[in-house]
């Protein structure tokens, strides 16, 4: 087809005016009482976002007058952290665990290096663990780590390398390896043990090699995985967030999936933090420290638990929310693993144990 | 001859003004960008990071499953632009527009639909899985979907060939007494070469950087399933910028020695075969 002549000229015109008015909404608006924030944070809290922003803009219009309007960004919390990096102009950040935060502060330098520490709890409001997620009945009869891999029994799993919630799902089942092996977590700082320690290393190498030798299929993000466990009906076991687990079941009946609490697992602290350099920047300091703030709040709390994720305080909370946790023994990654920057050296970054386990 | 030469047409300068400064700004600066990225390491760590083995596995897996899907395209795609040009039928305008379709789709959507299909549970793959057939989550699910968003690449490169093509001169060869196979091969087939070439060309380079609807299908294990592509995002996960980089350029490098030589190929067969 050719065009004619005026009509190739009208499409370049329209072309023309579409980019200027593109351009023209991209302008920020300058309303004193209006105040924006932008909270860059990843996949599965969009839910629990979506209403909390709610709730403190009601808050904040309360406090102080000003309409606030927060705007979120999800994704796979790496690449979230990499954005943030790159320029995205997040005011705040809540991302899946602090190894992203902390790059944002090694790569640009954008808040200050005790950011860890300027909130309660390692600056994570809600924790979640690593959990699996069954076929109704439990065919296969899962019930703790050793089981996943029983001959036979596939597992579905992110990929470490590419997802924040796939490093938890690694570190939780090496864990439990240690605890077998040491029967006493507290070995792993005693110098006296040391041989014992490197053993049992050894020995949870061997395990998480094994475990992976189970998995057809290494999705991208947890929710790949998920959808990959769920709606393809691929795999036996998916090991999944304890909120991701329960979103599943909520969303697709529970006559189809059931949850099986490990012997022991890991505690996943989502951790949050004001990005200082672009809060100050945009001004926006104050009400981007309360809007983390009120994360803590027994209003916050509840959100959170009403989204499947741990509260820190069970006070305030709800009963009805709170009998969905059940029990279960937690170690941190900083007590077995001495923090996620030796972690993620150690295990996940290239030519580490991850890496060795794919060797040819 | 010398370097300026004289055109009946005004409006050289402007126009090639615009088309060198387009060109910078749109492709030459990113790529100009790369190549710098990559330069911030030592040529030992450029070595290490594209000869690791993991990254030739999917160097040979992502350039493997763009020729297999190229290459049936070829074929495929050919059979469809021949009925789509020589004949017509009722709704033929509607399959026409379906040939956009993997253009406009995006492909993530694409590849989860694949995927939803081709999985031991979906509607193709619970035939082919009693069979032994595994598509999804294998190497050959990769092909599938390149071979998916590789089709109009092959068939509108190869429809305004067909259709410049005067069905006389078919007649004329049928009636100096050619079989129909002669035909084709000798009389059809030259003609369109250079068509298919391009169409080639375009959907093996698309099927090259394509990330979105294949690490739905693919299954992502390393060494086995992983592409160039998907490499490069785990390189971006650990903060790697150059490492990832070095595999760009790599990969960069590849793909334009493969479009350079079917370029090649294609003038030579344009200047011999006329």
């Amino acid at each position: 087809m050719i065009l004619r002549p005026f009509v190739a000229f009208g499409l370049f015109s329209i072309a023309l005016v579409s980019i200027a008015v593109f351009a023209g909404g991209c302008r920020r608006s300058s309303d004193p009482n209006a105040v924006k924030i932008l909270n860059v944070s990843y996949d599965p809290t969009r839910e629990l976002y979506e209403e909390f922003n709610r709730v403190f803009a009601e808050h904040w219009a309360r406090q102080s007058g000003q309409t606030l309007d927060v705007r979120m960004s999800h994704g796979g919390s790496g690449k979230q952290a990499r954005s943030v990096i790159d320029g995205l102009e997040a005011d705040v950040v809540t991302l899946a665990l602090a190894y992203d935060v902390d790059a944002i502060r090694r790569k640009a330098g954008l808040m200050p290096k005790d950011w860890q520490s300027r909130l309660p709890n390692n600056s994570a409001p809600y924790t979640s663990t690593i959990v699996f997620l069954v076929r109704k009945g439990n065919p296969r009869g899962i019930k703790d780590w050793n089981d996943l891999v029983k001959p036979d029994v596939s597992v579905i799993t992110p990929n470490p390398k590419t997802s924040g919630g796939a490093r938890w799902n690694y570190l939780a089942a090496w864990g439990y390896m240690l605890k077998r092996e040491l029967g006493d977590l507290s070995k792993l700082h005693d110098p006296k043990s040391a041989d014992a320690v490197a053993k049992a290393n050894e020995k949870a190498k061997e395990f998480v090699k094994e475990i992976f030798q189970h998995v057809k299929v290494l999705d991208t993000g947890a929710r790949g995985s998920t959808m990959t466990f769920v709606q393809r009906g691929i795999g036996d076991v998916l090991l999944a967030w304890e909120n991701e687990a329960f979103l599943s079941i909520h969303e697709l009946g529970p006559d189809k999936f059931e949850i099986v609490v490990p012997s022991i697992s890991i505690l996943a602290e989502p951790s949050v933090a004001v990005v200082d350099k672009v809060a100050e920047r945009h001004g926006t300091r104050a009400v981007a420290e309360a809007y983390l703030k009120h994360l803590y709040s027994s209003e916050g709390q509840t959100l959170a638990a009403k989204h499947y994720y741990r509260p820190r305080n069970a006070e305030g909370v709800p009963e009805e929310y709170m009998k969905r946790f059940p029990k279960v023994k937690l170690f941190t990654v900083r007590e077995v693993f001495g923090g996620w920057e030796k972690a993620q050296a150690e295990h996940f970054n290239d030519g580490g144990v991850f890496d060795q386990i794919y060797k040819p | 001859m010398t370097l300026k030469q004289h055109s009946i047409l005004p409006g050289f300068g402007l126009t090639m003004g615009f088309t060198l400064f387009y060109l910078s700004l749109i492709v030459l600066i990113p790529l100009a960008g790369l190549l710098l990225k990559s330069a911030t390491i030592s040529w030992d760590q450029f070595y290490a990071a594209v000869t690791d083995p993991q990254v030739v596995a999917s160097y040979k897996i992502t350039f493997g499953a763009s020729l297999v899907a190229a290459s049936v395209n070829a074929v495929f795609g050919l059979a469809v632009a021949w009925v789509l040009v020589r004949y017509s039928f009722p709704g033929k305008n509607i399959v026409d527009a379906m040939v956009d379709l993997p253009f406009a789709m995006p492909t993530a959507v694409s590849g989860i639909a694949l995927t939803a299909i081709y999985a031991p549970n979906g509607w193709i793959g619970r035939w082919l899985d009693p069979l032994g057939i595994e598509v999804a989550y294998t190497q050959l699910g990769i092909m599938v979907a390149l071979t998916f968003i590789g089709l109009p690449f092959v068939v509108r490169t190869l429809q305004p060939a067909l259709e410049d093509m005067d069905v006389e001169i078919e007649e004329a060869a049928a009636s100096l007494g050619a079989t129909r196979l002669q035909t084709f091969v000798r009389v059809i087939f030259p003609a369109i070469m250079p068509a298919l070439l391009t169409g080639f060309a375009l959907a093996f380079a698309r099927a090259l950087g394509e990330y979105g609807s294949v690490v739905f299908i693919s299954g992502n294990l390393p060494m086995k399933t992983q592409i160039v592509p998907l490499l490069i995002m785990t390189k971006l996960e650990q903060y790697n910028y150059a490492e990832a980089a070095a595999i760009a350029v790599v990969a960069l490098g590849a793909s334009f020695a493969v479009l350079l030589f079917i370029n090649i190929v294609q003038w030579w067969s344009r200047r011999y075969a006329a």
